[in-house]
């Protein structure tokens, strides 16, 4: 299968991809003899080239500029505020204060409430979790549907689904406000899931589809041959085959509907706002001073679960990723 | 559709009308004895026309082996009986009930397929019983029925194992499995033992044989490997370009191939072709290659020679002999080109009127390339040709 052939093209562990790619073009032009060599003894150093020297510089001030304002911003979220008036922003806190992170989970204030942005976190959990379990499933049997069942006009269908997934969504959100108010959905939890799911529909459909489209036909015929039905042949022949692309899939959704701001600010009404929408209240409220070590914690805390989502599963991703586009 | 070409071993009433797509009801029984029965069958995909007007009657217990070239159709119409595909016109008919437009499922029918398509997460035993389980059998008749072929395809200590924990053979067993625990009439192959080597190949050859013998199913069996046609088959049919160039018994197409195409894909090698014209002398009719001329008076003519036709003159290599001349056969020299030494045979390459001619001949022969050598054929075993519509003779 695939995922196998794919895992067979990635980089030895310990190489960066880059100097993998590099690597690779170099082994191909080194006579057999050396590559034997090399073989049994592990991979040779390679000589420091101009090039090399400004790939490497590249990659380093490319790791700092996305490093830096993270590490700048733990600082800041472990200092007190006198400290942070009177440092430097690289300076490192004279003690690790963990008040400022304490105050962002539980206390800081929203508007008019002061309950802390765990309020935000578990509405963002509420709604993260069906919406993704929702999309997931909606795009994985439409996808589905569009590979095997052949059904006609499918393909228009189809194009219909991916021009959705170009348009900007803006555009749909005052007819939609207008739709929700009617059907009096409008600004609750239902609506706000509704919503991920039909944004999150044609890249779902789209991820899908390449995937099955790159299973073999026989295997439906036998499972048809069997007596499969529609949902039978998906839910026992499919879906066991398809976990590098429901990871993908999980990836994707979790991390868009958990960073989404617009989408949860319009329509999830003011009981269910989502951790980024009570993100942008706490760092923008206006009377007093700035807490910047808090503002800091809060952050941090909100991009939490994505950063924790790629770190469990970066492998998978880039893996699944492969498998789809190879498909395709 | 080459109408004369087609030998139907079971004629069907009103067979020679093969261009009227309204069929009268009298032509309805035809079928009743078959046990799978396709009539004037079109498939196309979008204007792409792969079949058109095929009719196929099959008995009950027949092994009927299709055989063509590759994207000659096998497999579309292997899926249409099936029920996989839509097909544009035309009906299918299995056991005596128009299936036309049934599900596979309620069809009868088993099928074991090219890539196997095995399920890939369940283990063999959920593989066989997956159709049963569907179905809502009863837990002690599934397993009945699972360990009956499990015992017939001896794939005991297999049943726990996930397909990718096996080898081709057995998985190509285990494909062979989930059609028999069926319990259908019809078996529907589709190149089941393309993707193995050729030891493995000749072994569940043999095994599909007996299996045919002991269970006395009807079989349609496709392959592009004319060995496998010619050994397992009742009937072949061969087809090219979704037309049935010729149906009957592997002897009968071997030996009375309808046209040159049919003579041309059975055996291996090759049957030697020379273009020619027809001549009637005094001692009767002879094909005349260059400056050579062929007496046909023991040939047995299908339909009278036009005289002075140009024709193609075709004889298998394995019908050629070297040394001692029979009485009757028609002898010839030649300089030995090139020699092949194939273990059990030995193929000989001379040439007969300007144009190459293959000899097979044993494996022992001491012949070296540079020779002259004489050789001989009966032309009772020679096919001759007309040119315009390559038709036998
Ligand atoms: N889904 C399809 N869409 C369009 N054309 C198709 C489709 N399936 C088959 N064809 C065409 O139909 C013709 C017959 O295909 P088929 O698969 O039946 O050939 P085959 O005889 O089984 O060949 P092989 O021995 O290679 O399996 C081919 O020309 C093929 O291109
Ligand atoms: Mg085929």
């Amino acid at each position: 299968m695939s995922i196998d052939a794919t895992s067979s093209r990635e980089p030895p562990k310990g190489a960066s991809a880059l100097a993998f790619r590099s690597g690779s073009a170099d082994d191909r032009a080194t006579p057999s003899r050396h590559r034997e060599r090399s073989a049994t003894r592990g991979r040779k150093p390679r000589r420091l080239t101009i090039g090399r020297i400004g790939l490497y510089g590249f990659v380093a001030v490319a790791a700092a500029f996305f490093l830096l304002p993270a590490v700048v911003m733990v600082l800041t979220s472990l200092k007190t505020m006198p400290e942070i008036r009177e440092g430097s922003i690289f300076a490192l806190p004279e003690s690790f204060d963990l008040t400022a992170w304490i105050k962002a989970w539980s206390s800081a204030c929203t508007g008019l409430d002061c309950e802390g942005i765990r309020v935000g976190f578990w509405n963002s959990v509420v709604i993260t979790v069906p919406s993704t379990i929702a999309s997931i499933a909606a795009g994985a049997i439409l996808g589905y549907a569009l590979s095997f069942w052949r059904v006609k006009g499918a393909d228009v269908l189809f194009a219909i689904l991916l021009l959705g997934a170009f348009l900007p969504y803006q555009i749909f959100l005052y007819p939609m406000v207008r739709a929700f108010s009617m059907v009096g959905l409008y600004n609750t939890l239902a609506c706000i899931v509704i919503v991920h799911v039909i944004f999150g529909l044609p890249i779902m459909t789209l991820i899908f589809r390449n995937f099955y489209a790159g299973l073999p036909v026989e295997l439906f015929n036998a499972a048809r041959v069997d007596g499969g039905g529609f949902f039978r042949i998906f839910w026992n022949v499919m879906l066991p085959m398809s976990t590098p692309i429901l990871i993908v899939a999980a990836i994707l959704q979790i991390t868009n509907i958990w960073n989404d701001f617009i989408l949860g600010l319009v329509f999830a009404g003011r009981e269910n706002l989502p951790m980024t929408v009570q993100l942008n209240n706490v760092v923008n409220s206006t009377y007093g001073e700035r807490e910047y070590n808090l503002n800091m914690a809060a952050t941090i805390l909100t991009a939490a679960v994505p950063l924790l989502v790629y770190f469990v599963s970066g492998r998978w991703f880039v893996r699944g990723i492969a498998a789809g586009a190879v498909k395709g | 559709m080459i109408a004369e070409a087609t030998t139907h071993s079971t004629p069907r009433p009103g067979a020679g009308d093969h261009s009227g797509k309204a069929r009268p009801g009298g032509a309805m029984a035809a079928g009743e004895d078959s046990s799978v029965s396709v009539r004037d069958l079109d498939i196309a995909f979008g204007a792409h026309k792969v079949i058109a007007g095929l009719d196929l009657e099959i008995s009950p217990g027949e092994f009927l082996v299709l055989l063509g070239p590759s994207g000659c159709g096998k497999s579309t119409l292997l899926n249409a009986i099936a029920g996989l595909l839509d097909i544009s016109d035309g009906e299918i008919w299995i056991d005596g009930k128009n299936v036309t437009w049934a599900e596979p499922k309620d069809r009868g029918i088993g099928m074991v397929f090219q890539s196997y398509a095995l399920y890939p997460r369940m283990s063999v035993e959920k593989n066989l019983s997956f159709g049963l389980r569907i179905a809502g059998l009863p837990k002690s008749e599934i397993e009945a029925r699972v360990k009956r072929v499990a015992d017939l395809l001896q794939l005991d200590g297999l049943m726990r194992r996930r397909p990718s924990e096996l080898s081709g053979g057995q998985r190509q067993r285990v494909a062979i499995g989930r059609a028999l625990v069926r319990n259908v009439d019809v078996f529907l192959f589709d190149e089941p033992l393309s993707n193995l080597d050729a030891k493995l190949r000749n072994e569940l050859r043999v095994e599909i044989k007996k299996l045919h013998q002991r269970l006395g199913n009807t079989m349609i069996y496709v392959t592009h490997d004319q060995v496998e046609a010619m050994t397992l088959a009742d009937r072949i049919a061969v087809m090219r370009g979704g037309v049935i160039q010729q149906l009957g018994a592997p002897k009968d197409i071997y030996r009375r191939p309808v046209n040159r195409f049919v003579a041309g894909f059975i055996g291996s090698p090759g049957m030697n072709f020379f273009d020619g014209a027809l001549r009637s002398g005094a001692d009767g009719p002879a094909a005349e290659l260059g400056d050579v001329r062929v007496p046909l008076s023991r040939y047995d003519f299908a339909r009278p020679p036009k005289a002075d036709g140009a024709v193609v003159f075709g004889i298998r290599p394995e019908h050629i002999g070297l040394g001692e001349v029979p009485e009757g056969h028609f002898a010839c020299e030649g300089t030995v080109d090139l020699v092949e030494a194939m273990g059990a045979d030995t193929i000989v390459w001379t040439s007969l009127a300007g144009a190459p001619l293959t000899i097979r001949t044993d494996g022992e022969t001491e012949i070296r390339p540079g020779e002259t050598i004489r050789f001989s054929f009966d032309p009772a075993n020679a096919c001759v040709f007309d040119t315009a519509t390559d038709l036998r003779l």
